[in-house]
């Protein structure tokens, strides 16, 4: 999830603040295979990658593509905002404000393992999770696209000089970024109950997540999320849950303080 | 001089319109509606109870309207979503009786909402009836027109403390874990069910508070898992609460021999969608009402509810009696205490409706009877324990009243 938002961030200084509810609707996508063709959830991410990487070019070419000048970071946060807001209400009014939960027979169970209990749901997300990671890596490391990903990364004016069509990377980027969100919504969907108002609680934990990491590092992005998540954990068990949520932004004080553009962030200001 | 009594007479007149923009005068003109302020949440963390609390005043309006209104006059709701934040449920209270000028006003949901709710109206002389608003800090404020029609929720668990304490010693449970949201309904009533079952032999094994908006709850549910305690008592505002522990539970394979929240599984369908069917056997939840309550009222409203509401997204089909959301109820006894206090007074005067409140009269409603102390906590019900058995949301405590069937113990395996 938090990948998708800082590959949109590094590659078009878009803050894409509707990223949670994106979460929220891949979820109920999920759910609504699930129920009503039972589809599995696994399974369902067939349809549900490719329908939102559409939502994500639709968006992009609609709402994104049109914010210009200095404050267009700004302004993204207000556009993406609406957008989440219109997006909460129509999922509202088509689910309603009940709570739901993503079910599967591996949901609930587990398999023991040195004497350890493991979800099954956990694996198979972190299996999820790890190979549309690898998948994500080879795209940008070991294909064309991903070289123009990775100079509009660094420099987008230099990379439209030496002819990458900078604006249709940004819109495939967007649709990546969105397309991400199916996988990190159906995960999120089987391990808690979700209504369309989950997705304020998601996107703070998320922005938080990619500031830490270094907006625009997609290994900050994977590296924050490992580092909140065990944290938050560890500090629940060992010393008390009051102060589970909050060690994590003691630590996100501390890095931003020594290196204030996160722990892989670059340090120069880029040039859009 | 003569600025000086202009402005004397603009600053009087300002005076006047600052006091009496709040409480009424009580009478409404011939065919007037009278309008009723609400702020709910529709939206945010609230916002399935919220939408709960809608259906409930809607569907008392439509029967007071149904039969003429209050005192003839139709009763319409003005109802504003307040997002599940206390400071925007203040703003609207103040749009609601300033800007709006409506003649009364009902409560929001939740003991968070409730008391800065309350305080604002307060200044306006209003009277603010209520019904989730029971936590001790909403009595506490000092405020005389706050009333809760509901059960003050400090002992909700005294049913249950009491069944637990009173089993026979061979099969009384040894170790009970506490563990709750950091909120000022739910901490009160776990640490009173605390203190309750502490004088006896069961011994605490896990205790802690969790922040109120955490958002995972796997590594706490892990941690009581872990320390294998016979009965937990979570201190719960919602269903994403309870639903996560009890998954956490799941899938460490563990099954407390009784798992009490202190809300959630009240929330019919709400739950069940939200848990399944197969994994709600066992759990307790304390409350004043229940879907196939006998009483005479509370049967009417469920009909009336069932009829009108039966097969949307909040009461699925089949819509029955136990799938009704407490909710509903405790909204609709706010209404109907109002209709009660209006036609007792003659009018809509929110200074005399407060006064008669207060007065000790005993008035009836869907959850029972309500009869206000000089806090206004309606001390006149009795607390329930309901537990699911099954398909079916039934009473088990006090195992002395006529209503109750036997307790489901030890809980079920979880079964899915």
């Amino acid at each position: 999830m938090a990948t998708g938002l800082t590959l949109i961030f590094g590659v078009m200084d878009i803050i894409n603040v509707a990223q949670g509810i994106l979460v929220i609707l891949g979820a109920y996508l999920s759910y609504a295979l699930s129920v009503h063709l039972g589809i599995d959830l696994f399974v369902g991410l067939l349809i549900t990658i490719p329908t939102l990487f559409v939502v994500g070019i639709v968006v992009e070419r609609v709402f994104v593509s049109r914010l210009k000048g200095p404050e267009r970071t700004a302004m993204s946060i207000l556009v993406t905002y609406a957008l989440s807001l219109v997006i909460e209400g129509a999922l509202n009014m088509i689910f309603s404000v009940n709570d739901v939960q993503l079910q599967a027979w591996y949901v609930d169970r587990s398999f023991l393992l040195f004497g350890i209990y493991f979800p099954y749901i956990y694996v198979f997300g972190f299996l999820l999770a790890a190979g549309l990671l690898g998948a994500l890596y080879i795209m940008l490391y070991r294909t064309r696209f991903g070289a123009s990903i990775r100079a509009s990364l660094a420099d987008q004016t230099a990379a439209a000089l030496v002819g990458i069509n900078v604006k249709n990377v940004a819109t495939l980027c967007f649709g990546i970024g969105v397309a991400v969100t199916a996988a990190g919504g159906m995960v999120y969907g089987a391990t808690n109950t979700f209504n369309a108002s989950t997705s304020y609680d998601l996107i703070t934990r998320l922005l938080t997540i990619i500031v830490l990491g270094g907006m625009g590092s997609l290994g900050g992005a994977l590296l924050a999320g490992i580092l909140m998540v065990t944290l938050e954990d560890i500090v629940a068990v060992v010393w008390s849950p009051v102060w589970s949520t909050m060690s994590f932004f003691i630590v996100l004080v501390i890095v931003l303080s020594l290196r204030p553009q996160g722990i892989f962030g670059k340090q120069t200001a880029r040039v859009a | 001089m003569r600025a000086l009594g202009v402005s004397s007479i603009a600053g009087a007149s300002m005076l006047m319109m600052a006091t009496s923009s709040g409480a009424s005068s009580g009478s409404l003109a011939k065919g007037a509606p009278v309008t009723i302020g609400i702020s709910l949440s529709l939206s945010g963390d609230f916002s399935a109870d919220g939408q709960a609390y809608q259906q409930g005043y809607e569907l008392w309006a439509d029967s007071v309207n149904a039969s003429g209104g209050l005192l003839g006059h139709k009763v319409v709701l003005d109802i504003v979503s307040d997002a599940s934040s206390p400071t925007q449920v203040v703003t609207n209270y103040q749009d609601l009786i300033s800007v709006k000028h409506v003649n009364l006003t009902f409560g929001p949901f939740s003991t968070l909402l409730t008391l800065p709710a309350a305080q604002t109206v307060n200044r306006y002389g209003y009277a603010m009836l209520e019904g989730a608003g029971g936590g001790p800090s909403v009595f506490q404020a000092g405020l005389k027109n706050v009333f809760d029609v509901t059960l003050p929720v400090s002992y909700d668990l005294a049913p249950f403390a009491h069944w637990l304490t009173t089993l026979p010693a061979s099969v009384r449970p040894k170790t009970i874990a506490y563990v709750t949201s950091n909120d000022p309904f739910t901490e009160p009533v776990v640490q009173i069910a605390q203190k309750l079952i502490g004088k006896s032999d069961i011994k605490t094994v896990y205790n802690k508070v969790f922040p109120a908006e955490a958002t995972d709850y796997t590594a706490i549910a892990d941690a009581v898992a872990a320390a294998k305690p016979q009965v937990v008592v979570l201190g719960s505002v919602d269903v994403p609460t309870v639903s996560a522990f009890m998954q956490a539970f799941e899938q460490a394979h563990f099954t407390p021999k009784a798992f009490v929240a202190t809300a959630g599984p009240d929330q019919g369908q709400a739950f069940i969608s939200a848990v399944g069917k197969g994994n709600a056997d066992g759990m307790m939840v304390p409350n004043s009402w229940y879907g196939s309550s006998s009483n005479a009222l509370s049967k009417a409203m469920v009909a009336a509810y069932i009829k009108k509401d039966g097969g949307t997204k909040i009461c699925t089909n089949p819509c029955t009696p136990a799938s009704v959301n407490a909710d509903i109820a405790e909204a609709y006894s706010v209404g109907e205490v109002m209709a009660q206090a209006v036609k007792a007074t003659g009018g809509f005067d929110n200074a005399k409706i407060i006064a008669y409140l207060h007065s000790g009269v005993t008035l009836t409603s869907v959850q029972g009877s309500v009869k206000f102390n000089n806090l206004g906590e309606n001390l006149a019900q009795t607390a329930y324990t309901f537990q699911w058995q099954g398909s079916k949301f039934v009473e088990v405590n006090p195992t002395t009243d006529k209503g109750a069937v036997p307790v489901l113990f030890p809980k079920p395996a979880w079964s899915s």
